[in-house]
């Protein structure tokens, strides 16, 4: 009985000196460290250990893989994140173009406009299969990861350059091509007929 | 005429001083456990958060007052308002400083008792009122306790009231300083009449006071529903125990109740155990430190530092401290609190009859 409360009052006072402790420590204050520093862990022993988010921001390295970026001017449009993509977040219009657009950073031709290419950033597992099938590595993750918006429409990014009226004009060229293409295919058919 | 302004006006203060005293004693608890866990507490409304609890306020004025479809409407509206009344009564008798005392009343220290067991009525009308299974095992676990406490709560008090032969709180506050008229010992030989300061404090008047104390401070803890001693209010078991369903202005009055009985439990505490509105500085040689510190005015900063540091000391713990069982809660109340207010009480007679 007597063996118990005295250990009672030796727990209570160890409990209660290490609250008071942490009570005058908290004067300190935590230094944003990068997780790289080697005081990282072990500053988290003494003040306090609040990071005030929108003020105070825990350095990121710079390949940090957070959200999608796709640099559509290097995109050729192959369609293949679009299936590689496991929660089919990725939405891609491809408009076919008759003859060559240009040409990629990395020296790929480019043969397809792309009017819509919209990521929902909303469905996004951040698995990255998409930044590892593309070949001319347009699509990429960049380390930006604060990803609170109003609306949940705002998830989904748009990188598509291409004004609707421009998409309709690249169409009707396409098509006025195909039209053109198969009339001289036709013609020569029909020439070939004759020629027999 | 005059005569009833004046007792309105001191009604008021005391109520303005309850408010106040819960808005920050509300901050200080959010920042004192912050700080405990290595958190950093309120920051953003105002400066270091100070305006958190005022802004805490203004929200739950502007909420509705929900009544439950299934609750004894009359018990349930009335609770909060006769737990927080049956608090703020207490302070009726307070001393705060030599000849500042809302109601001299000879029985002042009976009064008190007698007064803030009427909250745990108002706790129990909110249970039953409620009509919700939480509430009313909540109110349940708060009667049991606060009638169990209040024994050994009981016995404390007692062994100071046989050392001081008065149940007037400012007859008990005026014995533990230079303005006594009888004479002081320190420890029951040393002639501290003229010294003062800590020396003349109950505690050191007659030392085993300071298991008395210890034993009436555990009481207090519970007998405020204060960690430890939460089980009434056990949020991981209970939801909020008995205001689980009180929103708005009726779950203020409740807070509030709970932050003015912290601050009269531990005032209560500083009155009868540690020397009251007392200065803790005595007289030395040509330095009268007692007689320079001793006044209405010292009197109220010295009564409300010492409250204040209890309160302090009330949060630290709940802090720290894990919540009892209700076995582990009766066990002590019963077998170790009680028979030890029962020593100290005989301890104090024979103190009186032999060394006073």
């Amino acid at each position: 009985m007597f063996k118990n409360i005295i250990s009672n009052i030796k727990t209570i006072g160890v409990g209660m000196s290490l609250t008071l402790k942490h009570l005058f420590a908290s004067k300190k204050r935590r230094v944003v460290d990068s997780v790289k520093s080697d005081n990282y862990f072990a500053q988290q022993d003494k003040g306090t250990n609040t990071i005030q988010y929108p003020m105070q921001k825990l350095p990121v390295p710079e390949v940090g893989r957070y959200q999608l970026f796709v640099e559509i001017d290097d995109c050729i449009v192959c369609d293949l994140c679009a299936k590689v993509c496991p929660v089919d977040c990725i939405d891609i219009d491809a408009i076919k173009s008759p003859d060559l657009i240009g040409l990629t950073s990395d020296g790929s031709p480019k043969r397809l406009y792309a009017a819509k290419f919209d990521i929902d950033m909303a469905k996004c597992m951040y698995c990255g299969l998409c930044t590892v099938v593309c070949p001319t590595e347009c699509i990429t993750m960049t380390n930006q990861y604060d990803v609170s918006v109003p609306e949940l429409d705002l998830l989904t990014y748009e990188f598509s350059d291409m004004s609707a009226e421009l998409a309709d004009e690249k169409r009707k060229i396409f098509e006025e091509a195909q039209a053109a293409k198969q009339a001289a295919k036709l013609a020569a058919m029909k020439k070939k007929e004759e020629g027999q | 005429m005059n005569f009833y302004l004046v007792y309105i006006a001191i009604a008021l203060g005391l109520f303005g001083f309850a408010a106040v005293f819960a808005l920050f004693g509300v901050y200080a608890e959010r920042k004192v456990s912050a700080f405990i866990q290595d958190r950093l507490g309120p920051t953003e409304t105002g400066k270091f958060g100070s305006l958190q609890t005022f802004a805490d306020i203004l929200k739950m004025l502007q909420k509705e007052l929900i009544t439950p479809a299934a609750a004894d409407k009359i018990l349930f509206v009335l609770a909060p308002f006769i737990i927080f009344i049956a608090v703020y009564l207490g302070f009726a008798v307070m001393p705060w400083g030599p000849g500042l005392v809302p109601v001299s009343l000879n029985i002042g220290l009976f009064y008190v008792f007698a007064i803030i067991s009427i909250e745990t009525l108002g706790i129990m009308m909110a249970g039953w009122g409620s009509n919700n299974k939480y509430s009313l095992l909540g109110a349940m676990r708060s009667v049991a306790q606060v009638i169990s406490y209040e024994i050994p709560a009981g016995f404390a008090i007692i062994s100071v009231v046989m050392i001081a032969q008065t149940l007037d709180l400012q007859q008990i506050s005026i014995q533990q300083g230079t303005l006594s008229t009888e004479t002081i010992r320190f420890l029951g030989f040393a002639d501290v009449t003229h010294i003062g300061g800590i020396l003349s404090w109950n505690i050191f008047r007659a030392p085993h006071l300071i298991i008395a104390f210890i034993i009436y401070f555990i009481a207090s803890l519970a007998e405020c529903n204060r960690a430890p001693f939460d089980i009434p209010e056990a949020e991981s078991e209970l939801v909020a125990g008995f205001h689980t369903e009180y929103t708005g202005l009726r779950f203020a009055f409740v807070f509030l109740a709970e932050y003015s009985m912290m601050f009269l439990v531990s005032m209560l505490g500083a009155i009868l155990f540690l020397g009251a509105w007392n200065t803790p500085l005595p007289n030395m040689g040509m330095v009268h430190l007692a007689d320079w510190t001793t006044g209405w005015a010292w009197g109220i900063v010295w009564i409300s530092l010492k409250a204040l540091v209890l309160v302090g000391v009330q949060m630290w713990i709940r802090w720290t401290l894990p919540r009892f069982r209700i076995d582990q809660l009766m066990n002590l109340c019963w077998k170790v609190l009680t028979p030890l207010a029962f020593i100290c009480m005989l301890i104090s007679g024979v103190w009186r009859l032999l060394l006073m």
